[in-house]
């Protein structure tokens, strides 16, 4: 398949761009953050998104969606990364969507896709148990009793936590701590005794949460998917978010490159302006070349998720680690360059260094990532 | 069956047929890949005639007009028989000079004269062609040279000297960048000429490289009489002739991070020498770090070529796309020989020896240090972006 995006896909990024240049620029999320704001997004902003069909586009025509697919919302999240725009749209309308179009029952597609897709019901994701993505490290447990399962355990660093009606934890059925195997999911409402969520605050102001479950009573109808089998399960919701995640950060890499050369056009030391000095010009240049390597390998993995590629995972492990490095460079150098103003809270360009390395570190940094690549490749 | 079913049935069948079987083995050696031209010796009859036969049908140029002898295909017809090949491993039948830089610049640029003259030797590997760009004082700042063309009314006289000619002493034509207006802006005043490597005044001596090999030479020319009918465009238009085939060069250069379907992966040489596999993993664990982040990196330059093509069929994309593929495909190509002599160890540094292939490895590892100098250097390539792409560069 061609490497560039059809009419329908440019038309929904030229749409995203200008929607939310215009009413979510980085302005928002530090207005959020100044404010201390409570939902940690914009509401309104969150509603006009339902209404552009964003919450729709994962999933079938079927449960109300467009079924537009992955490439068309790699763009948005693209997009998003450009204005850093806080909301629960990669939780909600790219995971869970995700998760439960792949592996929901016939009635939890009903009773939740629907109402995904009309932005009336929030959800979170919680697999990790600890401050790096090891999805096997589970300790939370949820036994058998009677009809349904009791669950058990402390969930860490869950993104949109406290603001999800639902969530699907990851709990263990059955084996020991690091088992691959054993390990199923469950929705739980949030609201449900015995869940406690508690917001953390990260560097990047966006969500985050610790979620605690003490003797959480579900119906044998919160599992999702099999039962201690949620090991494949795992790995597509994580190839599918480190995908969207890294066509946030190239977002981001792309908007930061831009206001750094930008920056280079205006500021002038010495009598001339900085861009015109080759010590400077060469470290943009090189920014430019790895943009376009990472460019490239997301639209490749945008389009392994739409055709369920037999290497999706080689793909999207490449892809995380690849965009991982560039943005880590251009955050870097982007502070670099702007000099003293780049280290001020005024400029833009430490939100985007913040969030950032958030984004690295959910669903497995670039080590990690590196590591997973060469053992899909059997060395 | 649509056309393009039938063409790629048809060439499947024929390529089967025609391709001989060592044809279809990896190229090893220098030797291995036929460059053609008068003084070229074919290293067996399978080389000659996978030569001939894809020649015949103007396929070793398969997009070229069919009037010049090349295939007359279009891009998809093009791309079909790139893959068919591809898929039984079929060598190029030819590679040089004349199919990737000049053969283009005289479709583009040339005389209908100088078309029906040299595309069809090229399309049939007749002639070696050598570039005579660089000069001993001008590498980088090509747009110096200082070799002189004189107009002596009937003919050209040409005296200076190049340096860097690709096996000047195996060529058998130049195409050569020469100053015909010394008092022009130094871009303004350049022109390109052909002429014959056998022409009194020509002279060539050969330069040793840190690979102990001899690639390049120097090349003297010494009043050398060039016809007028060989100009390739018009009188001190070489700027951007020469400019249009740097583009061919880095495009060409750059291709070398790209990793042959018939080669052997980093990873795979590591487990065969470097220690081999430890409950599923390479024992050294740093050096399967530093692979598995090379072949990343490659990965995500071959989907950039990919990509770029796609853009550039789409007519969408960004421009000096070449200078990227050059500057990220040869410091790749680089890195890659860097990892493989350290994971052969003392034996990929070996010179010498039957049991060490006789240097090869450490012969091709040096070689490829010029990747990021010749047609243009790493350097260059950045200043081609910051000015071109980014717009920097502007003082005050």
């Amino acid at each position: 398949m061609a490497l560039v995006l059809n009419e329908e896909q440019n038309m929904l990024k030229e749409s995203a761009q200008g929607f939310l240049s215009e009413h979510a620029p980085v302005a928002q999320l530090r207005r959020l953050r100044d404010e201390r704001s409570e939902l940690g997004y914009d509401k309104a902003t969150w509603q006009q998104m339902v209404e552009l069909g964003w919450t729709g586009v994962l999933v079938p025509e079927a449960h109300g969606g467009l079924a537009f697919g992955h490439v068309g919302m790699g763009q948005v999240m693209e997009e998003n990364g450009r204005t850093l725009t806080a909301s629960p749209l990669l939780s909600t309308a790219v995971l869970a969507a995700s998760a439960i179009n792949s592996a929901g029952t016939e009635a939890q597609k009903k009773a939740l896709l629907p109402a995904i897709v009309e932005g009336s019901l929030l959800l979170a994701v919680a697999l990790d148990e600890g401050p790096k993505y090891r999805p096997s490290l589970v300790k939370t447990s949820a036994t058998a009793s009677g009809e349904g399962y009791v669950l058990n355990g402390e969930k860490q660093f869950v993104c949109d936590g406290h603001i999800a009606d639902k969530l699907i934890v990851s709990a263990r059925t059955s084996g020991d701590v690091g088992d691959e195997q054993g390990i199923s999911l469950f929705i739980v409402d949030s609201s449900a005794p015995g869940v406690e969520i508690e917001r953390v605050y990260l560097a990047d102001s966006r969500n985050s949460s610790m979620l605690r479950l003490n003797h959480v009573a579900l119906g044998a109808d919160a599992l999702l998917g099999e039962i201690d089998g949620a090991a494949s399960l795992i790995t597509y919701l994580s190839d599918v978010a480190n995908v969207h995640l890294a066509a946030e950060l190239l977002g981001m890499s792309q908007e930061v490159f831009e206001r750094t050369v930008q920056y280079m056009k205006e500021r002038s030391q010495y009598g001339a302006l900085i861009g015109s000095y080759q010590g400077l010009q060469h470290r943009a240049a090189h920014m430019f070349s790895e943009i376009e390597l990472a460019k490239s390998v997301v639209i490749k993995a945008l389009q392994a998720l739409d055709e369920n590629d037999a290497k999706l995972s080689l793909l999207a492990s490449v892809c995380k680690a690849k965009v991982s490095e560039v943005v880590t460079l251009v955050t870097n150098e982007g502070v670099q360059l702007h000099g003293g103003i780049g280290m001020t809270d005024e400029l833009d360009i430490g939100f985007f260094m913040k969030r950032a390395r958030v984004a690295e570190q959910q669903f497995g940094d670039r080590r990690y990532h590196v590591q997973r690549f060469a053992s899909l490749q059997n060395y | 069956m649509s056309d393009l079913e039938q063409f790629r049935a048809q060439t499947r069948e024929w390529l089967e047929a025609n391709c001989p079987a060592s044809q279809r083995l990896p190229v090893m050696e220098f030797e291995d890949k036929c460059w053609g031209g008068t003084k070229w010796r074919f290293v067996n009859e399978d080389q000659k005639n996978w030569l001939d036969v894809m020649a015949e049908r103007g396929w070793t140029a398969p997009d070229w007009p069919a009037e010049y002898g090349g295939g007359g295909l279009n891009k998809e017809e093009t791309k079909i028989l790139r893959e068919e090949m591809y898929r039984i491993d079929a060598r190029p039948p030819l590679f040089s000079m004349g199919l990737s830089m000049i053969g283009p610049a005289l479709l583009q640029y040339g005389s209908e004269e100088l078309k029906r003259q040299h595309i069809p030797n090229i399309v049939k590997g007749k002639i070696w062609w050598c570039q005579g760009y660089s000069e001993p004082n001008f590498g980088s700042d090509l747009a110096g040279l200082q070799t002189r063309c004189e107009d002596k009314d009937d003919h050209f006289l040409v005296n200076g000297q190049k340096v860097w000619t690709s096996y000047a002493e195996r060529a058998d034509w130049m195409f050569c960048l020469v100053r015909t207006d010394p008092d022009a802006v130094k871009h303004a005043g350049i022109s390109l000429v052909l002429f014959d490597m056998t022409t009194a005044g020509v002279s060539t001596s050969p330069i040793m490289l840190i690979s102990g090999n001899s690639p390049f030479c120097e090349t003297f020319l010494d009043d050398v009489r060039v016809e007028k009918d060989q100009l390739v465009g018009n009188i001190n238009q070489g700027w951007e002739l020469a400019s249009y085939l740097l583009t061919h060069e880095r495009a060409m250069i750059g291709n070398m991070g790209h990793t042959a379907a018939s080669e052997k992966s980093l990873h795979q040489h590591a487990i065969d020498v470097a220690g081999g596999l430890v409950n599923g993993q390479l024992g050294d664990t740093a050096l399967r770090t530093e692979i598995a982040q090379w072949e990343i990196d490659i990965l995500a330059f071959e989907l950039t070529q990919e990509r770029i093509d796609d853009e550039t069929k789409a007519g969408t994309g960004t421009g000096a796309t070449s200078s990227i593929l050059k500057y990220a495909g040869t410091e790749l190509n680089k890195q890659r020989y860097e990892l493989l002599t350290d994971i052969h160890g003392q034996a990929g540094l070996a010179w010498e020896g039957e049991a060490f292939d006789n240097g090869l490895l450490a012969s091709q590892w040096l070689r490829t240090k010029g990747n990021s100098i010749e047609g243009g250097t790493s350097e260059i390539q950045l200043n081609i972006i910051s000015k071109r792409i980014l717009g920097l560069g502007q003082k005050g």
